[in-house]
């Protein structure tokens, strides 16, 4: 365990559900980032859901499963889960997704999100982690008319927080992925690194502030 | 409700990568049901996590997608399950550890009118208990071998720290001595989870520790 008691601090504004306006973002493309190529457009993965949801589009869902399936199965594998096991639960996490996309709201989430959401569940399982309880459920919103702005603009925040992540130091970005990875306890990352455990602690504080920071520089003002 | 404590980014970032003793979670996600703020927060750490995902990949071994088509033919779509709402003071993910409600639970008294009732949890990371503390009367006196953290569901208590109201969730480590005294009126009504035992500074508590688990 790896957590300290520092007093409560006043929540800062969380990286997404900022106001966002839009902008040329053109200039902001990853770069030098050459662990995934991305292509210079990234297709509308929330109308693919929702092909899946409205019509079983098997075309739809194929596109989806060759974009996340290899990503689920990286981060399955970087979580400690042999390559067998990670493509396993990689095309069970792709079959939730059929299962359960009348579930998927864009005007909360993208589909990187939920993925990962999902991906975090059968990982628990897979790798016997603490079982964990999720928050009362929000309320779903009205039904029929899906508000295609804030869709966007949930989509837009998470590609600037993907970008933001991308510039980030290599060493702070490694300490945020391991975070998540959960393949080290922060204890193990100090024994590895030779760094205090109060330092790891401090440098992964930095790193979620310029997170944030290059969220603000980058956010185009209305 | 005006929440004046809150989650850390620490805590949350833990939360959203699954990392954490079941009890822990329990209260995160139970201080989640009750305050916006960090709801939106966790999200934003959700958002990360997807980020951190997108980053890396691994091809699928061939075959694989042909046979996830194949094996979804034979999937029914999920059934929409009911919303899981809270009730009363008590959050959603709390409902499922009490057997429904808060009148299912099976209290023991601590003394002076204090009583708790521990809670199952499925790991020994941390432990879980609810808190029953009559207004004016106070937990005793204890520090901590680990991280304790404490959600108000009904009234409120104060310690050495601050005032801590419904919603309001106190952060302590093992370095933090605290007597919470709930606030007169109606008794004060706490979700704890405490990594480690609970360290007694009288020798009474000390003694009682191992009978009532605290």
């Amino acid at each position: 365990m790896m957590l300290d008691a520092t007093q409560t601090e006043k929540p800062d504004a969380p990286f997404a559900l900022r106001p966002y306006g839009a902008g040329d973002r053109q200039d902001l493309r990853r770069k030098g980032n050459v662990r995934v190529t991305s292509d210079a457009e990234q297709p509308d993965w929330a109308a693919q859901v929702y092909l899946v949801r409205d019509r079983q589009d098997k075309a739809a869902f194929a596109a989806l499963f060759r974009h996340f399936a290899p990503r689920v199965k990286a981060f399955l594998m970087k979580s400690g889960a042999s390559e067998a096991l990670a493509e396993e639960c990689a095309q069970d996490v792709m079959a939730t997704l059929w299962q359960k996309a009348h579930l998927f709201d864009a005007e909360r989430a993208s589909v990187a999100t939920w993925v990962f959401t999902i991906a975090r569940n059968r990982r628990i399982d897979a790798l016997r982690k603490s079982r964990r309880p999720e928050p009362e459920d929000l309320p779903w919103g009205p039904e029929p008319e899906r508000d295609q702005a804030e869709a966007l603009e949930v989509q837009q925040e998470t590609d600037r927080l993907g970008e933001a992540l991308a510039q980030l130091p290599v060493k702070q970005r490694a300490l945020i992925e391991r975070a998540y990875y959960g393949d080290l306890s922060h204890s193990e990352i100090a024994a590895e690194t030779g760094l205090p455990l109060g330092t790891i602690k401090s440098r992964i504080r930095l790193a979620l502030e310029r997170l944030r920071h290059q969220m603000d520089v980058k956010a185009p003002q209305r | 409700m005006k929440i004046k404590h809150h989650l850390s980014d620490e805590l949350l970032m833990a939360y959203a990568a699954a990392e954490l003793p079941e009890a822990f979670s329990l209260v995160i996600a139970s201080h989640l049901s009750m305050c916006d703020e960090c709801r939106a927060r966790s999200m934003a750490f959700d958002a990360l996590g997807g980020a951190v995902m997108e980053d890396h990949a691994v091809e699928m071994s061939e075959g694989s997608l042909a046979a996830c088509l194949d094996r979804i033919d034979t999937l029914p779509q999920a059934n929409a399950r009911a919303l899981r709402r809270s009730q009363g003071i008590v959050p959603a993910p709390l409902l499922d550890y009490l057997g429904g409600s808060l009148d299912q639970v099976k209290w023991r008294p601590l003394g002076l009118g204090v009583r708790q009732a521990i809670l199952r949890t499925s790991d020994k990371g941390a432990s879980a208990r609810l808190l029953y503390i009559p207004g004016g009367a106070a937990v005793p006196d204890h520090g901590h071998r680990g991280l304790e953290l404490t959600l108000v569901l009904q009234g409120a208590f104060r310690d050495e720290t601050d005032r801590f109201g419904p919603g309001d969730v106190e952060v302590a480590d093992s370095s933090v001595e605290h007597t919470p005294i709930a606030e007169e009126g109606a008794a004060c009504i706490c979700l704890a989870a405490t990594q480690g035992a609970l360290r007694f500074n009288a020798l009474l508590p000390r003694l009682a520790q191992p009978f009532f688990r605290i």
